[in-house]
């Protein structure tokens, strides 16, 4: 199935398992969302369980923490996540905060599930990858999966979660699989090893990475879309890189990391968010405090230029295979 | 089309009144007491738009009790009120001491403006929830939360509940319909509405109540919090305290140019009334009135307090600096505690024997209880949170970067 069928799948499990949880956001109700990730949950479980919000993403987290101090479990979307500003302060000041200051008296279990990242001529309002933004905050957890079997199991793990966690969805790989070039054919999802979704109620747990290539010359870290661009680049390259999809970027899976960069001696971090303080940057820096001494070059980022997300220019924006192959190479020769 | 337009000018509203002037309030409409019928709880929104630019007020002049919003609340009731807001205005004077003494950071006191929280205290019910700003603190006081308790959390002592982690006055209390106050401005208004629609998915019948001052209702969460509760018709209680000044902004920055802040309420068809908030019936009777709106499933009320913030914004703020010292003095709606004072003693029901009494009684209590505060400790002496707790309930379980960090710290 698709990711967006497989995200669907698990508001379904979720909200059959449990009549605390309620979905909400602009055009989640009726219509199902705008890239249909809620389709038929409202004709299934009631207006009053699945609903249209006004236009208003303060709103939108601000009743969700509300509902969640009530008892129940919001598992909210906005819209896409170049929208979730307006939303920032509830989400920095109150909902990732509320259990320390409340020592527990209140928390606040919701799920905010927002398309993140480029690659559908969204320009510079439907582009954007702000994870960093999220990953700063103590209080949260930070997830993006990159295929839709992660995606159900996170999400129902993310929905299962006592804390309030961001959940960002690459919108590139929403309908079809990627495979690192823009301006190839690919297979469908259907066809696809990862568009095997299981049934039921079967979680991926929080704060695990995966592996989703050995190899023994260079750890790539990488994260949603950028997870087959790294796939993508190894491949074009023969570098023998072992690719490391995060999925859960707080809290981090550090042993996978470290044990990987230990082996290779080599650590490459991608991602399409741009660059300055990026979440590369904090990468880099955790694999330097904990393999400095195994490491035999220095290491490389590739990630989204320091500018808007363009239009027109998208693909020259987006960190592709190209760029990726380049700096394997050149973490080799180093 | 002519092109002799002469310059624009920028228009910044300033207050009446600044230090060194003498206050004038003569044009703040002041309507008799007992002059606002009480509709019935089921009224369209549309049928009370006055209501929005009038005030209710129940005590008059002579310390009676007037109109149809008269007569909720029995003498020994009104007695309690009284003993609440004398408590109140004790422990805040206490309070602001101890921090000139240094004994905590930071405090912030309700002077003026007792009659709001304790009065609404009484007009809900168990298992509701408010969700109120940091000056609030009567909803607590009237509710019966321990006073020690209050004091351990301002003092952040070993028996701090929040084990030192939040600013002193931002209680917290689930079992006593409080939420966790954020400190930030407006953000807690639209969780009240989100609460609220929560009792409703949920089916029950609980009610939640939203609050916020003056200067907040600027912030686009008062929007939000409107919107939401418009449109879902969610069973709140949405309350501006107006008191006139937020720090050393008065009211007018933002108000603009709308007739009162209730009147925000009619764009979005939400009942809006205002409540004079010095007088302790009316704001016990027009606090029932909404609650009963909310729980019988006619909708929200947006309810503005007119008030008079007579102290200083928080211990930091030095109100000489931008408003004139005789303006408090000035505030033609007088004192809470000497209103609700002089009712009871004009219906024969207290004196100014048993006032003073009374007034011994609760400082005695405030002393005794802080006594025991400061012996378990205060801000930087006596037992302490442990730094430990700092690392704590970040998340309900702790991640291995923050076991990481607490090691590294060495606890």
């Amino acid at each position: 199935m698709t990711m967006i069928e497989a995200i669907r799948e698990a508001h379904d499990v979720a909200m059959a398992a449990d009549d605390r949880v309620v979905v909400f956001g602009e055009d989640v109700g009726f219509f199902g969302g705008v890239f249909r990730c809620t389709a038929g949950l409202q004709a299934k479980y009631g207006k009053s369980r699945c609903f249209d919000t006004p236009i208003n993403e303060s709103g939108i987290v601000g009743t969700a923490i509300g509902m969640a101090a009530y008892g129940l479990k919001p598992v909210i979307e906005i819209q896409f996540a170049d929208y979730v500003y307006p939303a920032y302060d509830q989400i920095v000041s109150e909902a990732a905060r509320l259990r320390h200051r409340s020592n527990a008296d209140f928390t606040c279990p919701i799920v905010i599930r927002m398309p993140t990242g480029g690659g559908i001529f969204g320009g510079q309002t439907h582009s954007q990858s702000p994870e960093a933004l999220f990953t700063h905050v103590s209080g949260l957890k930070v997830v993006v999966p990159s295929n839709p079997r992660d995606a159900k199991g996170l999400l129902l793990a993310s929905i299962e979660d006592p804390d309030p966690v961001i959940f960002l969805e690459p919108k590139r790989l929403y309908n079809g699989p990627f495979d690192g070039y823009h301006d190839r054919p690919v297979t469908s999802w259907k066809k696809h090893p990862k568009g095997e979704v299981p049934e039921g109620n079967e979680i991926v747990p929080l704060g695990k990475a995966s592996i989703t290539r050995e190899g023994s010359d260079v750890t790539v870290l990488a994260y949603g879309t950028m997870v087959y661009v790294a796939e993508a680049a190894a491949e074009a390259t023969g570098v023998d890189a072992e690719v490391i999809d995060l999925r859960t970027l707080l809290p981090l899976d550090l042993d996978t990391i470290t044990a990987s960069v230990e082996k290779t001696g080599r650590c490459v971090i991608v991602h399409e968010a741009t660059r300055t303080s990026g979440f590369g940057a904090e990468l880099m820096c955790l694999v330097q405090e904990s393999c400095f001494y195994h490491l035999e070059a220095p290491m490389i980022r590739v990630t989204g230029w320091d500018t808007p997300y363009p239009h027109a220019q998208e693909w020259e924006y987006f960190p592709g295979p190209a760029r990726v192959g380049e700096a394997l190479k050149k973490v080799m020769e180093g | 089309m002519s092109d002799d337009f002469p310059p624009l000018s920028l228009n910044v509203p300033e207050p009446g009144c600044r230090p060194g002037d003498t206050p004038d309030f003569s044009d703040f409409e002041i309507p008799r007491a007992g002059a606002v019928k009480r509709p019935p709880v089921d009224v369209e929104p549309d049928e009370i738009r006055e209501m929005a630019f009038s005030i209710v007020r129940v005590l008059n002049k002579d310390g009676e009790a007037v109109g149809d919003w008269a007569g909720a609340l029995t003498p020994e009731e009104l007695r309690e009120g009284l003993r609440h807001m004398l408590t109140l205005r004790a422990f805040d004077a206490r309070m602001l001491i101890a921090q000139r003494q240094g004994k905590t950071s930071f405090y912030m006191q309700h002077l003026g403006e007792e009659a709001i929280s304790c009065a609404f205290a009484t007009a809900l019910q168990p298992g509701d929830m408010n969700f109120p700003t940091y000056r609030q603190a009567g909803l607590l006081i009237a509710g019966g939360y321990p006073m020690l308790t209050m004091m351990n959390q301002i003092y952040s002592n070993a028996e701090d509940p929040l084990h030192g982690r939040q600013l002193p006055i931002m209680y917290s209390s689930k079992e006593h319909g409080f939420f966790s106050i954020s400190g930030n401005l407006g953000t807690q208004f639209v969780q009240s509405v989100g609460w609220a629609m929560a009792s409703a998915i949920s089916g029950d019948t609980k009610i939640a109540t939203g609050w916020i001052g003056d200067g907040s209702t600027a912030e686009s969460d008062f929007h939000s919090a409107m919107v939401f509760a418009s449109t879902y018709d969610a069973p709140v209680v949405l309350n501006i305290v107006n008191n006139q000044w937020a720090i050393s902004t008065f009211q007018g920055i933002a108000r603009g140019g709308v007739g009162t802040f209730a009147a925000r309420g009619h764009g979005f068809g939400i009942a809006s009334i205002r409540v004079d908030g010095n007088d302790y019936l009316a704001v016990h009777a027009v606090a029932k009135w909404a609650a009963e709106r909310a729980r019988r499933g006619y909708g929200p009320t947006l309810i503005e307090h007119v008030t008079y913030r007579a102290g200083g914004h928080s211990t930091s703020d030095d109100p000489s600096a931008y408003r004139d010292k005789n303006e408090a003095a000035a505030w033609p709606l007088g004192d809470p505690i000497e209103r609700l004072k002089k009712h009871l003693i004009t219906i024969g029901e207290w004196s100014e024997e048993r006032h003073k009494q009374a007034e011994a009684e609760v400082m005695d209590t405030v002393i005794a209880t802080q006594k025991k505060a400061e012996a378990i400790g205060t801000l930087g002496d006596g037992q302490a949170p442990s730094p430990r707790d700092m690392f704590e309930g970040v998340y309900e379980t702790m991640p291995p970067h923050l076991i990481r960090q607490r090691q590294e710290a060495g606890y």
